[in-house]
């Protein structure tokens, strides 16, 4: 797209007869300035990012599995552990529960409620900044706080119980089964007010222009939001999905706090397995191992779907 | 009409204060918690509103935090600002100069991020200290912008995309180049991005816990979290302290927000986006 | 408007590089604000002039646990005013997998140990950091200090590694203890505390016709009902044998451990209803809740726990058929290799070895020292009794508390316990046990 408006600029120009050379120079010389001012953040990146991968990956094909030391090569002997561990499946399960709980919750309530925001409220602020309050908490406070709330006789099942839902009396997060979903609803309170404030924010810059042309066009509130405003916004909702599938995969401190893994690994996550395994076992290689597998995991599913949201994004 | 109208303006009201309700909830929780003496906090009375206002629990989560809270400031403040300012240039690179090899790093960049912080703890205190950053704040205000790098830039290049390149090209026949271009046509209309990225940057830096221990390497140098998690005892837990110092914990993000809240209110400039 | 924002956005990006200029020209690891004791280097050793440092992890982070601590300090100031208190406390050190013991990992692979650090008594202290080398042996310290004759035999064999002690205890605690509310036995018509497990299943079925859950039991992450385990264990297997499960002598397939699976199995249907879903730190609310359980076996802790929340409808007993049994932890300290301020860490070992030190440390902590010469008159009427059982029962080392195995065999013990309380199925969870076991290498 910017060679298309280069080219179009460099039309211009000629077709008005001004100095062609000079501006295509400046514009490849400008190029190599971006290389070199980016240059800094991918030495950044390369040294302390890529090599604590490299080094993941590494140690999970050694066989450092306790306070000593030992790089012993051992292939993918922890790699067939990890995959003959039942704990692993569990893990995989929350994985697509929590991905599919957070991020649908988030992004739709997200928008939701900036859309309602959107329509000149009184008290906008009031909304916004209640909403978007329990981002400023913590994820091991938020953990704390929902623990305390999913408890089955005295949390949230009390006001239940007051209101006359006495039957509906669910076990929240220690259900060994579908405690993970419970999860969700701590975790998607926690982030949804900021989702809302990307799709804010983007719904903000659509101009006013636009939507009274939908309108004399003819178009409802229906209309208009199907077929301008939601793929107008479509780089928030890409935004969106990246942000809250990343936190999905990395999810730690709040279920950390909340439920630990749970009875029976309910809701136990990679994350946690991952850490309890180096820090609490001192299996530094079964890990690492784990760690290799979350990265492995998220470049497949993010560097399909990168590539093709980039060209649906630009426009 | 004007009935309809009423209405749908009463319905979005009363969905938004249904919303309102579920996300302050949990603050009616600890706030109240917080007021209780220790002998009358219990899970099982959670709901129940304090006897009286009892200020135990403040004073004392505000005394065990106070020293990690300018701890924290001191991180976090520098990091933020750095972190974002170096996202904006990242993603106006990647949003606008498009060298060859760019969408490849940038996809490289963004596979960084997934990286689960937990497992890389020990490489990262090895590579610190090669660089003899091991134990030094200046040392995690670097781990902290480095590790906001993918996130910043995702941030600002996908709000930069949606500017059109006509733009670009005016300032560019004007005779703007690389920094031009930035600092003429993007930074004054960057405040809704800066909005977002100040929020998240300010977010998880000053409510990370697990970096910031590790890097210092020692409790008393930790950012606030690692305080407020510290008053949990082995066996018990004497929550009304505990509460308190997560509301303590929580205030300059809410006023990080009700600064930032401003900047929402700009759109893009009236005239810039016309044709 | 446009010139206002880059203004306003010209002053906070001023603000911010000065802040940072700042952060960096100042003391590198210093905090602003914060008291002139707490901020100072934590990785180079100390350079002031004088006493040096002494930098001290713990997990003992609020309560009753930093008070006993800080009684610790107080005796070592005294002594030597001029060294530097460090007290780097931080929590998730019980059990396995917390931060503390994150951090301290990552302190000690860095090659840069504090100056002391708490950890459990026994397999957890030798697994962890004697068998990788990383600690000094203590006998010199033992004889000039003349703990061997102080410290109970048994005891000193779990703070040992190849006959040489590598950490000196400043608490015991004991495991095995049945707490229970008079009250809420009496409410049922159950005459005495039960004393054996056919006692207590008799006394659980007429608590369950009173409507009281008979034990207390917090299950939502694993640990608590390992807990209870271990204190079951030892009630099917004699002494030879329980320790024989560490050593490869007594294998995790042996009917006594399927039937103590039993006794637990039989013992979740009289639990709390929501036990899945109360967490350890919650139990003891529910313990002194009007409508709470009737008993609860846990370790002596729970003692200050239930004073701390001004409650006093309670009593204690051994647990179950573990009368004549002194079931083991203890919180020590020891000396890392390459502690940067060697003789201050030393000093502070000598401390917590006294007479002195242990007296201040324990009564407040709600725990008996680990010398047999305490000055009787500071401690309670529990701790007394737990005294007297400390010097004649029969000592046998936790699991659940690292003293009789290794941190990853408590890990996977736990979670196989928690799998017991969730699925109800003994025969899985002593699977778990066994597999574990094997990835433990006992007797290896």
């Amino acid at each position: 797209m910017a060679t298309k408006s280069m080219v179009a600029a460099g039309e211009r120009a000629r077709a008005a007869g001004g100095p062609i050379t000079k501006r295509r120079r400046r514009m490849n010389g400008d190029m190599v300035i971006a290389f070199f001012v980016l240059l800094p953040s991918i030495l950044a990146v390369a040294i302390f990012i890529y090599t604590a991968i490299g080094w993941t990956f590494y140690i999970s094909t050694v066989k450092w599995n306790s306070q000593i030391i030992d790089y012993t090569f051992v292939g993918l002997r922890n790699w067939s552990r990890l995959f003959s561990d039942n704990r692993f499946y569990a893990d995989l399960r929350n994985l697509v529960y929590y991905a599919i709980g957070f991020m649908s919750q988030c992004i739709i309530f997200g928008f939701i409620i900036a859309s309602l925001l959107d329509q000149k409220i009184k008290g906008e602020i009031l909304f916004r900044t209640i909403v978007i309050l329990p981002f400023a908490v913590s994820g091991i406070v938020t953990g704390v706080a929902w623990r305390w709330l999913m408890q089955p006789t005295t949390g949230i099942n009390l006001l239940f119980a007051k209101i006359g839902l006495e039957n509906f009396q669910p076990v929240w997060i220690s259900h060994p089964d579908y405690g993970m979903w419970a999860v969700t609803i701590a975790t998607s309170w926690q982030f949804t007010g900021y989702v809302m404030a990307l799709y804010l924010a983007g719904l903000r810059g659509i101009p006013q222009e636009l939507r009274e042309a939908a309108s004399i066009d003819g178009a409802g509130t229906y209309a208009t939001y199907r077929y301008i405003i939601i793929p107008l916004l479509m780089p928030v909702t890409f935004t969106a999905i990246v942000l809250t599938g990343m936190n999905s995969i990395r999810v730690f401190d709040v279920l950390a706090s909340m439920s630990g893994s749970g009875p029976a690994f309910a809701t136990d996550t990679l994350a946690f397995f991952m850490y309890q395994s180096t820090f609490g076992a001192y299996r530094y290689s079964l890990g690492a191992t784990i760690g290799a597998f979350m990265i492995l995991l998220s470049a497949f599913l993010i560097v399909p779907y990168l590539r093709s949201m980039r060209d649906e994004v630009e426009r | 009409m004007t009935l309809q109208r009423i209405w749908t303006r009463g319905a979005i009201y009363l969905v938004l204060a249904a919303f309102c309700a579920f996300y302050l909830m949990p603050f009616y929780v600890m706030v109240i918690t917080s007021l209780k003496p220790y002998t009358d906090v219990n899970v099982t009375r959670m709901w129940e509103l304090p006897k009286g206002i009892y200020f135990e629990g403040i004073i004392q989560a505000w005394t065990t935090v106070a020293p990690n809270f300018w701890n924290s400031i001191v991180i976090t403040v520098p990091a933020v600002l750095i972190s974002s300012l170096m996202g904006s240039v990242n993603g106006y690179i990647f949003a606008k100069w498009r060298f060859r090899g760019a969408d490849t790093l940038f996809i490289l960049f963004l596979v960084g991020m997934f990286l689960p912080y937990q497992g890389i703890l020990i490489p990262l205190v090895l590579t610190l200290q090669a660089f003899g950053l091991y134990g030094k704040v200046i040392g995690l205000i670097m781990v902290h912008c480095i590790f906001g790098i993918p996130i910043t830039a995702l941030l600002f290049r996908s709000y930069y995309t949606g500017i059109p390149n006509e733009l670009l090209d005016a300032a560019k026949i004007d005779g703007c180049g690389f920094f031009g271009i930035y600092r003429y046509i993007l930074l004054p209309i960057s405040m809704p991005a800066f909005a977002v990225v100040l929020l998240w940057q300010f977010t998880s830096i000053w409510n990370d816990y697990l970096i910031g221990l590790v890097v210092l390497g020692n409790p008393r140098l930790a950012p606030i979290n690692v305080a407020v998690v510290n008053i949990a005892g082995s066996w018990t837990v004497e929550w009304n302290v505990q509460m308190a110092a997560a509301l303590i914990a929580a205030m300059p993000t809410i006023l990080v927000y009700l600064l930032l809240g401003k900047l929402f209110m700009r759109g893009l400039l009236a005239g810039s986006l016309k044709g | 408007m446009k010139s206002l924002n880059r203004r306003e956005f010209m002053k906070f990006a001023a603000l911010g590089t000065s802040a940072a200029a700042l952060a960096a020209c100042a003391m590198p690891t210093t905090a602003p604000g914060a008291a002139p004791a707490a901020g100072s280097t934590a990785a180079s050793g100390g350079a002031t002039a004088g006493g040096g440092q002494l930098e001290i992890f713990s997990w003992w982070t609020s309560g009753g646990e930093v008070e006993a601590l800080n009684a610790l300090y107080e005796i070592y100031s005294a002594q030597f005013p001029d060294v530097e208190i460090v007290n780097a406390a931080l929590t998730g050190g019980a059990g396995q997998g917390g931060n503390m013991k994150a951090l301290l990992e990552t302190r000690m692979q860095g090659g840069q140990p504090p100056d002391s650090f708490q950890v459990h008594l026994g397999r957890e202290l030798i697994d962890s950091h004697v068998v990788p080398g990383r600690m000094e042996d203590l006998s010199f310290l033992y004889e000039e200090e003349g703990l061997n004759d102080v410290f109970p035999k048994d005891l000193i064999a779990i703070a040992s590694y190849d006959g040489k002690p590598y950490s000196v205890p400043v608490n015991i605690h004991r495991s095995n203890v049945l707490w229970y509310r008079p009250s809420k036995l009496e409410a049922a018509g159950v005459a005495a505390v039960p004393t054996t497990w056919d006692e207590f299943f008799e006394a659980a079925e007429a608590l369950k016709a009173a409507d009281i859950p008979a034990l207390a039991v917090a299950e939502n992450e694993p640990n608590f009902s390992g807990h209870v385990f271990e204190n079951i264990l030892i009630t099917q297997l004699d002494q030879a044998g329980y320790l024989g499960l560490f050593d490869g002598t007594t294998s995790w397939e042996d009917e006594r451990v399927t039937r103590s699976l039993e006794i637990l199995n039989q013992a979740y249907d009289y639990a709390n209803q929501d036990y899945l879903s109360t967490s350890w730190g919650d139990i003891n609310d529910r313990f002194v809740a009007d409508d709470g359980p009737a008993m609860m076996i846990m370790g002596d802790w729970t003692h200050g726990v239930l004073l701390s929340k001004a409650f006093s409808d309670y009593r204690w007993a051994p647990a179950p058929d573990t009368a004549g049994m002194f079931m083991v932890l203890s919180d020590s300290f020891g000396l890392p290799k390459n502690a940067p301020d060697r003789d201050n860490a030393v000093n502070f070992l000598r401390v917590c070895g006294s007479r002195e030190g242990q007296d201040a440390f324990n009564p407040i902590k709600g725990s008996i020292p680990a010398r047999t010469d305490p000055d009787l008159s500071k401690y309670d009427e529990y701790l007394l009794s737990a005294m007297e059982d400390f010097k004649s029962n029969t000592l046998l080392p936790s699991i659940q508390h690292g003293a009789a195995v290794k941190q990853s065999f408590v890990l996977d013990y736990a979670i196989a316990i928690n799998n017991l309380a969730t699925n109800r199925d003994v025969a899985a969870a002593q699977a778990m046990l066994v597999q574990a076991a094997g990835d433990a290498e006992f007797g290896a």
